[in-house]
């Protein structure tokens, strides 16, 4: 039987972590020797691109309002799966364990390969906070892997893919009463550009020059722990051992001087800038370019050089 | 109100990790263990529900003795009794089902986990839990308003926030947010003093297999040394022509 990937999308509109599943789940179904089925929501636009990243078949559904209603859905079609995807966004790591205990999964979640092996199926994932890579076998039930956004890549294929609309059953046993996104914003978990600063800004008021940046680069904005403790900045930025854990292609950290803690959740990121007054800042050690000079001088400089790149383009 | 807070033993956050020369398992020599930060949210938000609306908390454990300072800790803070149910928790799913069938006996109108464990991170025990007892569960979750027999639960979503409102028993996935850092309560002198007369069972494990298996745990790469830069151009350059990274 198939592999099967649940592809959420936002506001019916599909994201880069949506492709980056189907895509997870060609190279499984192709090891495997199968196809892949991808399940989305109905209201989705556009569910036929799906095809073009390795979904040989598309099935729509009326997806319910809470994860564990979707978990239940997709229960309902796991039985004979060969294997399922989920990517790891703030659904999918909800959805995936109460999947995981409804039809009997092993799961891997925080998964940062495509399996290595299919039978059983191995991959890796991160444990410790990044401080660790752990190698697991999922062969004690229907193997699901939930991954990290950003962390395995999105493929184009040719390739053409049938689309049907399903049912599935799932009860929602709460209701949604209010859901905010703020706009405009680019989401940390999924952003391949973050921007994050420490207590070297010395007070909320200066993160205005953090933003350019982060709007120059289309990035995400982030903050070390002691900045979201004392309220500076919103805990949805924390970056961390227990805030956020970020693996985008570039970190630029300022005024931040790298406690172990903030270490574990951006090692996984590919490259590190640090910018630090203190050229014995720990972070400096993570990093793999630097510049040792004030926050204050440095950013507004990197702002215009960074403006200046982007036009040249 | 009925409280239980599960409560993991994991290595302190300052903790260089290393691990055996098989590379099966931590190295646990030198490590300090300490109450999992996620849960002790969770075990602080419990302290204010009960300060508000009465009621006791229980802490429960899936663990070895070694883990029981852990609980003595969550009794010095303020938990009133402890639970150590005695088994080695092998992987998410034997730890939810070991959690699920104390929980199925007894009577619990909220139950706290923490999101996750900052050592496996699996992030998937409060889903599995609430999955297996046909409970609604809330992740990642840093607001939690109870009224009578009803809960409001906001979750942190992608870029937001959600609220869902439904009636308890209810679990919860709790994080920073459910209180603030500066809320978290050191044990003092009378606390730890109580937490050794205050009851700590510990209760055989059901021992129902594993889903999982690890095989190998390695440490990353580090990183090679920084290449220092004087100048923001300098820096754009290599990001564009060496890192690739814009």
């Amino acid at each position: 039987m198939s592999i099967i990937v649940f592809v959420e999308d936002w506001n019916n509109q599909y994201k880069k972590a949506s492709f980056e599943a189907v895509s997870y789940a060609k190279s499984w179904a192709t090891e495997a020797g199968t196809t892949v089925t991808a399940v989305t929501s109905n209201g989705a636009t556009d569910p036929s691109t799906l095809a073009t990243f390795g979904a040989d078949r598309i099935l729509t559904i009326a997806l319910n309002a809470t994860p564990f209603g979707m978990a239940q859905q997709l229960a309902t079609m796991a039985e004979g799966a060969t294997g399922i995807v989920i990517a790891g966004t703030s659904l999918g790591r909800s959805i995936a364990p109460a999947l995981a205990a409804l039809a009997g999964g092993a799961l891997s979640t925080n998964t940062t390969s495509v399996p290595s092996s299919v039978s059983p199926v191995v991959v890796e994932r991160g444990a410790f906070s990044s401080k660790g890579i752990e190698t697991i076998a999922l062969s004690g039930g229907i193997p699901i892997v939930s991954f990290v956004p950003n962390s395995v890549g999105i493929h184009e294929r040719a390739g053409e893919g049938t689309i049907e609309s399903g049912e599935a059953t799932g009860t929602d046993l709460m209701t949604i009463t209010e859901k905010t996104i703020a706009s405009g914003k680019v989401a940390l978990p999924e952003a391949e550009v973050v921007v994050s600063a420490g207590r070297g800004l010395k007070g909320p008021e200066h993160w205005g020059m953090i933003e350019e940046l982060a709007s120059v680069l289309g990035a995400a904005t982030a903050c070390s722990k002691p900045v979201s403790d004392i309220g500076w900045r919103p805990h949805s930025e924390h970056v961390g051992q227990t805030g956020i854990q970020v693996n985008p292609n570039l970190y630029i950290a300022i005024g931040i001087s790298g406690a172990i803690q903030h270490l574990a959740g951006v090692s996984a990121s590919k490259t590190i800038v640090v910018v630090n007054t203190d050229a014995e800042a720990p972070f400096f050690k993570a990093a793999d370019y630097g510049i040792v000079g004030d926050a204050f001088e440095v950013v507004p400089q990197l702002v215009n050089a960074m403006r200046a790149f982007k036009a040249g383009q | 109100m009925n409280l239980l807070v599960c409560i993991s033993h994991v290595p302190d956050t300052t903790a260089k990790i290393n691990f055996d020369a098989a590379g099966k398992a931590l190295d646990a020599t030198g490590v300090q263990f300490v109450i999992n930060p996620y849960d002790e949210f969770s075990l602080t938000k419990a302290l204010h529900l009960k300060e508000a609306h009465g009621g006791s908390i229980t802490v429960l454990n899936v663990g070895g003795p070694e883990t029981e300072p852990t609980l003595r800790k969550a009794l010095a803070i303020g938990a009133d009794q402890a639970i150590r149910i005695n088994a080695t928790p092998t992987d998410a799913i034997t730890v939810a089902k070991e959690l699920k069938n104390h929980i199925s006996a007894n009577t619990y109108d909220l139950i706290l986990c923490g999101q996750e464990s900052i050592d496996y991170n699996g992030q998937q025990v409060p889903a599995m839990l609430g999955a297996l007892l046909n409970l609604p569960f809330v992740n990642a979750c840093v607001d939690l308003t109870i009224d009578g027999s009803s809960a409001n639960a906001t979750g942190e979503i992608d870029g937001g926030h959600a609220t869902y409102s439904g009636s308890l028993p209810l679990v919860v996935g709790g994080k920073k947010g459910l209180v603030e850092e500066k809320d978290l309560r050191i044990p003092n002198m009378r606390g730890i003093m109580t937490a050794r007369s205050k009851p700590l069972q510990v209760l055989e494990a059901s021992e129902s297999d594993t889903a999982t298996q690890a095989i190998k745990f390695v440490k990353p790469a580090g990183k090679s040394s920084v290449k220092l830069v004087d100048s923001v151009d300098e820096l754009v350059h290599l990001l564009h022509n060496e890192a690739k990274a814009i």
